[in-house]
């Protein structure tokens, strides 16, 4: 398995334990107030600044570990630039990336329409964060598999 | 349908060259090893300035490192 497959399943990884294990640490913070309260509206608000300075942070601490490891255990180094395979590979990741996010707006904002509580839409979005950040190491991981 | 591909003879010419490695001749011509794997695999087609540089590496005109085939679905029957 090359450096890039791994990192894939890297970041795949750590995208779902740091998502998952914030919920966790902010579910028990859910203000007791009124669905609708401002109280409300400032917990999904640093509910999602939080976990994008958390995700990008950690990604980051993530990689740079990463990279020790992966120097240690094979005794290669890796790439330091991003040739034309990978940037091709990038695009398709981001485009399909962007896709499942937008979708995952469009329902959030038909959330709204419909009158759903705020807090639904909150979810969706923040869902659609997490899908659209999945859906992008899976399709990474998948061309640098299967190629492109 | 047609599946178009670019296929190519890397393999056997590194080991034609001195048995060169796969990184040697990512170094060489400026990508990552994991693009040499790709191509040798048939993974990917690459782009016309990739493929001069690696017929470079290996002082041969393109068309001896690379070859053009054209699968279609009778093909695979």
């Amino acid at each position: 398995m090359t450096y890039q497959e791994k990192k894939s399943i890297v970041s795949l990884i750590s995208t779902i334990l740091i998502f998952v294990a914030y919920c966790l640490y902010k579910y028990p913070q859910f203000p007791e107030g009124g669905l609708d309260s401002t109280e409300t509206f400032r917990y999904w608000g640093s509910f999602v600044l939080v976990l994008m300075l958390v995700s990008i942070i950690a990604h980051i601490v993530i990689s740079i570990v990463f990279n020790i490891v992966f120097r240690i255990t094979t005794g290669e180094k890796e790439p330091t630039f991003a040739d034309e395979l990978d940037k091709l590979i990038e695009l398709k990741a981001n485009r399909i990336s962007f896709f499942v996010f937008i979708l995952g707006f469009l329902l959030a904002m038909g959330s709204l329409v419909i009158d759903k509580p705020s807090q639904v839409m909150f979810m969706i979005l923040i869902a659609s964060g997490f899908l659209s950040d999945v859906t992008g190491s899976v399709t990474k991981l998948y061309h640098y598999r299967k190629g492109f | 349908m047609a599946k178009n591909l670019v296929g190519n003879h890397i393999r056997k010419l590194r080991f034609n060259h001195h048995e060169m490695t796969q990184q040697q001749l990512a170094d060489q011509v400026g990508v990552t090893r994991q693009t040499i794997v790709a191509l040798e695999k048939g993974n990917y087609s690459p782009s016309l300035e990739l493929a001069f540089r690696i017929a470079r590496a290996f002082h041969l005109p393109l068309e001896e490192v690379f070859f053009y085939e054209e699968h279609t679905e009778e093909d695979n029957k």
